[in-house]
């Protein structure tokens, strides 16, 4: 979907395929009667915008209402994401995290909503706790894509309306793409990550030493890998140069991955980390896990259909 | 008057396969303004050099007074495939929050910005 490279590079990989399916199909089964609706792959939107929709009778053209739907979805899809849990914005006065109270969208037939969560619960709804989550994960603000409707998120206005209450209005919409999102899974390889660390003094320098022996080593050994890659945890495998000289942390853990289609390399090399131990640079530790892990990799091939060729059925069982 | 963004910003990112959102928030909604004018896309870009591979690319948001970075690239892969720690590209916000910027001194004091440590 983001290259523009076709199916049938990974096509004989491939292990499954889920379009994801707006809000319609739960709308319907809802209007059936539904109590419990389990569906296919939906959008982690639309299932917060079904049961409005359903509630309020919204049509399928009412862009804003549609879109307004979505947005509440986007905000509670993650739970207590956008409640307390992984926020930035003062985090230190947040209450309460081990009994974090889960979101609750208030929905009104206009359109406009309010984020709040249960009475003695810990955590916080604001309007920094809400905006943290409006951008996570966001793309281009204007275009908010999904199957039933576009959302622009330059159009939201929060505005707080008491304790732990956020006031959601504004909301445009605009009519979705004739595609949908497809999930394809396909196998992509394997992979090993295997880690030491290493005490001051010199402690990021020592790691860096027992990174290029272990690349001398599979070298030695004729290895061959997709993909090799070394982080220093604890210096910079986070935020890289932008952290600055860490040539005095009291210590350092070489993070070391690997990744290719030969199962038999990525194998070998996992037996190349116990040996450094004993061989390579000094005040190591940290390698009591044992022998990394082989994991065969499934990825993500991000793909679109046409809607068309995509039917729905709902099932009503008594 | 130099600034640091983590004083008058807060942000939140992730991910979209190999790309990284950062979303960065004005602390105050009247610094907005200052993350428009100074953070911009190229700003990012050369923030970022050598840890990403593709462009980046900005969008405003003035209603939230937050921008939106696309950091593409990002992610050694993205998802599974990734080797990366931060696969998900969850810290690349406070990464962002690390960027100096220059402020001229009058704009500074109007807006009652603090100096960055």
């Amino acid at each position: 979907m983001e290259t523009g490279e076709p199916l049938s590079a990974v096509r004989d990989r491939v292990l499954s395929a889920n379009a994801y399916i707006g809000s319609e199909p739960i709308v319907e089964a809802l209007g059936k009667g539904a109590n419990v609706v389990i569906t296919g792959r939906s959008t982690d939107t639309a299932l917060t915008m079904a049961p409005i929709r359903h509630e309020f009778g919204w049509g399928a053209t009412s862009w804003d209402q549609l879109a307004a739907g979505i947005v509440a979805g986007h905000i509670i899809e993650c739970g207590a994401q956008c409640s307390g849990g992984n926020c930035l914005y003062d985090w230190r006065s947040i209450p309460d995290l081990a009994n974090v109270g889960y979101p609750l969208v208030e929905a009104k037939p206009d359109g406009t909503f309010v984020v709040t969560k249960h009475p003695n619960t810990g955590g916080r709804v604001s309007v920094q706790t809400i905006t943290e989550q409006l951008v996570y994960e966001m793309g281009d603000p204007h275009s908010y894509i999904t199957p039933d409707v576009i959302a622009d998120f330059t159009t939201i206005k929060l505005a707080p309306d008491g304790e732990n209450r956020v006031l959601v209005s504004g909301i445009k919409g605009k009519p979705p793409t004739d595609k949908l999102k497809v999930s394809v899974a396909y196998r992509a390889g394997f992979k090993a990550v295997g880690t030491l660390v290493y005490a001051w003094p010199d402690a990021l320098e020592k790691a860096q030493l027992a990174d290029r022996v272990l690349r001398e080593r599979l070298d030695r050994l004729g290895l061959r890998f997709e993909r090799i890659l070394s982080e220093f945890v604890g210096a910079s495998a986070t935020h890289g140069h932008l952290a600055g000289d860490q040539s005095n942390a009291p210590e350092v853990q070489l993070r070391f991955g690997v990744r290719g289609s030969d199962r038999a390399a990525v194998e070998r090399f996992t037996r190349e980390i116990a040996p450094l131990v004993l061989n390579g640079p000094p005040s190591v530790t940290g390698f009591a896990g044992g022998r990394p892990k082989v994991e065969e990799i499934v990825a993500y091939w991000p793909a679109l259909i046409d809607k068309s060729v995509v039917r729905t059925k709902v099932d009503l069982i008594q | 008057m130099k600034v640091r963004l983590v004083d008058i910003a807060h942000a939140r990112s992730g991910d979209k396969g190999d790309t990284a959102n950062v979303g960065v928030i004005a602390l105050e909604p009247r610094w907005y303004s200052v993350l428009d004018e100074f953070v911009t896309r190229s700003r990012v870009a050369d923030h970022f050099r050598g840890m990403i591979d593709g462009d980046v690319d900005r969008f405003e948001l003035p209603n939230l007074n937050a921008l939106n970075f696309l950091l593409h690239g990002a992610l050694d892969g993205g998802g599974t495939l990734s080797l990366k720690t931060d696969a998900q590209g969850k810290v690349f916000s406070t990464a962002l929050l690390r960027m100096v910027i220059d402020v001229p001194d009058a704009e500074a004091t109007r807006l009652q910005l603090p100096a960055a440590k």
